[in-house]
């Protein structure tokens, strides 16, 4: 299902008409059923999607602090503010460092659970399931338990307590960047959240490879383990590990809930939604800087996603199959 | 590889690690604060501290019931709104023909490329020129017009079988009674699909209710609970009783329709 569905992505509408019979009473009749249709939720994509995109590059050459009708045009200076200012390009840094981290660790993770859960005879639902609930939390509710419970900087903290069994000194994981135990608090909280959830994906696609491949391997002398693995599961699972890295990547790209509720207060470990929304919405108000920072990013985000689809061959591998 | 018993010792480890965060919201939710901040770690609090909840709900500093309502009300909105003007857009970018449909449809993929949550400034610029700030209509509306559920949609319709719907024009019915009377009634699994994982996302949401909702009148309950975190006087206790009530709606949805959210979830979250 998923083959033909991300290579329709890439391929305009068919636009074919059903039955030639209806095709002579009214392509006027069927266009108006179109508009009805479509309608609605297209002259709201425009209102609050285009229209705000396109306000916002408006927005951003002009000085527009407290107000959102601005009559200051400053040309690229907020640009040049933004592009100058080492917290925003410093929260570029952390988001390269974050996906670099996080992409892997929960491709492989999400992998590794989902060939576990597999191969389970008994029981497999109730794992599934355990491995699935988290992804019924929000990131507010995991950052609270994170920071105040299993995180806490003091000994009543769970991992400073079970630590300290061991004799280890009070960590103070999220107050202090050297050294940057933060990244740890950060990177566990969303492995948590997500994990199952792309476990499941995994699990689909391994119950569609087909038995006879592992058959026809084992009569051909392949030991079942690395090699069945390396040689038959990874390869069928390509399809599947292309679009699960995509979305992790999309998914890290708009990391913002935990950063902001596990380091609000600090000066470290901030991604660039988090330096928006302190620009934008702090204390100065100052949206034209802010949209300036949403442009860039933007441009960003469309730059890398192209790269990307090009870099993986999204919608390409499918056709291998 | 592992045997059998080893493959069960793996499994079972790793699921008490994913257990421990539920364990602990749990154990903090029913302890004292003593407990809780004890130097000596408790694994179980000494009385079940069910006070808590009437506590938290009490408590005049969060107005955490008027949260836990807004997101219930903002949730159910959201989900029926995004699924009647998806669905429908959805449908008519499947099947009715139109001249420039291709190019409308890429007009909406276009919006893909860009995550929402990178244009939270320009939408509250806009947002608050329409003076929706703090409101109802301002946490719901401008989140309805999903390109990536009318994007599921449209997959979803190509696929659904095009003799069901030719039986019912044949008999008089237009693409609009077609739709009613026989498309939505054969796609209630994908429609429901659909409505559960936008709840849920609707219900987890942070970023967008913590700009709109400035007021505490409008805070959800995400943007509540978020709120614990820069309190001055910091109650353990009530913390983590918001934290159980907050996410114990979504458990009990995802314990109960578990199988059936998992398939859900296989079919429509990879065609990302």
């Amino acid at each position: 299902m998923s083959t033909t569905t991300t290579r329709d992505a890439t391929r305009p509408a068919p636009a074919e008409v059903p039955g030639a019979g209806r095709r002579r009473k009214g392509v006027r009749g069927s266009t108006l059923s179109f508009w009805i249709f479509t309608g609605p939720f297209l002259i709201g994509l425009v209102i609050f999607v285009y229209i705000p995109i396109g306000w916002s590059a408006w927005l951003s050459f002009f000085e527009a602090r407290y107000t959102v009708t601005p009559d200051k045009f400053v040309g690229f200076e907020n640009y040049e503010l933004m592009l100058t200012n080492g917290d925003f390009t410093g929260s570029l840094v952390t988001f390269t460092v974050f996906a670099a981290i996080i992409v892997p660790v929960t491709w492989a993770l999400s992998l590794g659970l989902a060939l576990m859960v597999h191969r389970l005879r008994f029981m497999q639902a109730f794992f599934r399931s355990v491995f699935f609930l988290p992804t019924a939390c929000s990131f507010v509710a995991a950052s609270l338990i994170w920071k105040m419970s299993l995180f806490s900087g003091v000994r009543f903290g769970m991992m400073n307590t079970v630590l300290g069994w061991f004799g280890v000194e009070n960590i103070a994981w999220l107050a202090d960047p050297n050294p940057p135990w933060y990244w740890l608090v950060i990177v566990s909280v969303r492995l948590w959240l997500q994990a199952g959830f792309y476990m499941i994906l995994f699990l689909a696609a391994l119950q569609n490879i087909p038995p006879e491949l592992y058959e026809a391997a084992a009569i051909d002398g392949a030991r079942p383990g690395w090699q069945t693995f390396r040689h038959i599961t990874l390869p069928q699972l390509r399809a599947t590990s292309t679009a699960v890295i995509l979305l992790l990547l999309v998914a890290a790209y708009q990391a913002f809930d935990e950063f902001f509720n596990l380091l609000s207060k600090t000066t470290w470990g901030r991604p660039p939604l988090v330096e928006l929304y302190y620009t934008a919405l702090g204390d100065d108000q100052d949206y034209g800087a802010g949209s300036a920072g949403a442009v860039i990013l933007t441009l960003l985000i469309c730059m890398v996603t192209l790269l990307q689809g090009r870099f993986l061959g999204f919608g390409r591998g499918d056709d291998s199959k | 590889m592992l045997g059998s018993a080893g493959l069960y010792f793996a499994t079972a480890v790793c699921a008490l690690l994913f257990l421990v965060p539920f364990y602990l919201i749990v154990r903090n939710a029913l302890s004292t604060d003593a407990e809780i901040t004890g130097e000596n770690w408790q694994w179980f609090p000494t009385t079940v501290q069910w006070g808590n909840l009437t506590e938290l709900f009490d408590d005049a500093t969060v107005p955490f019931g008027r949260s836990l309502w807004n997101s219930a009300v903002v949730g159910v909105l959201h989900t029926l709104g995004t699924l009647l003007v998806c669905s429908l857009a959805g449908y008519g970018l499947a099947r009715i023909p139109y001249r420039h449909a291709d190019k409308i449809f890429y007009a909406v993929l276009v919006t893909l490329m860009v995550p929402a949550a990178v244009t939270f400034v320009p939408s509250f610029v806009l947002v608050s020129s329409l003076g929706w700030v703090s409101s109802m209509q301002g946490l719901i509306v401008p989140g309805l017009f999903s390109g990536f559920t009318c994007f599921l949609f449209r997959q979803y319709f190509l696929g659904f079988p095009r003799e069901l719907e030719e039986a019912a024009r044949v008999d008089g019915l237009g693409y609009w009674g077609a739709y009613w009377r026989i498309v939505v009634p054969n796609s209630l699994n994908f429609f429901a699909a659909i409505a559960t994982i936008t709840f849920i996302s609707g219900w987890n949401a942070f970023l967008w209710p913590l700009v709109i909702g400035q007021d505490q009148e409008a805070w959800t309950v995400q943007v509540a609970l978020s709120s614990y975190m820069t309190n001055q006087t910091v109650n353990f206790h009530l913390i983590f009783m918001a934290t159980a009530v907050s996410i114990l709606p979504l458990v009990l949805v995802f314990l109960f329709l578990q199988r059936w959210l998992v398939q859900g979830v296989a079919q429509t979250g990879i065609k990302g």
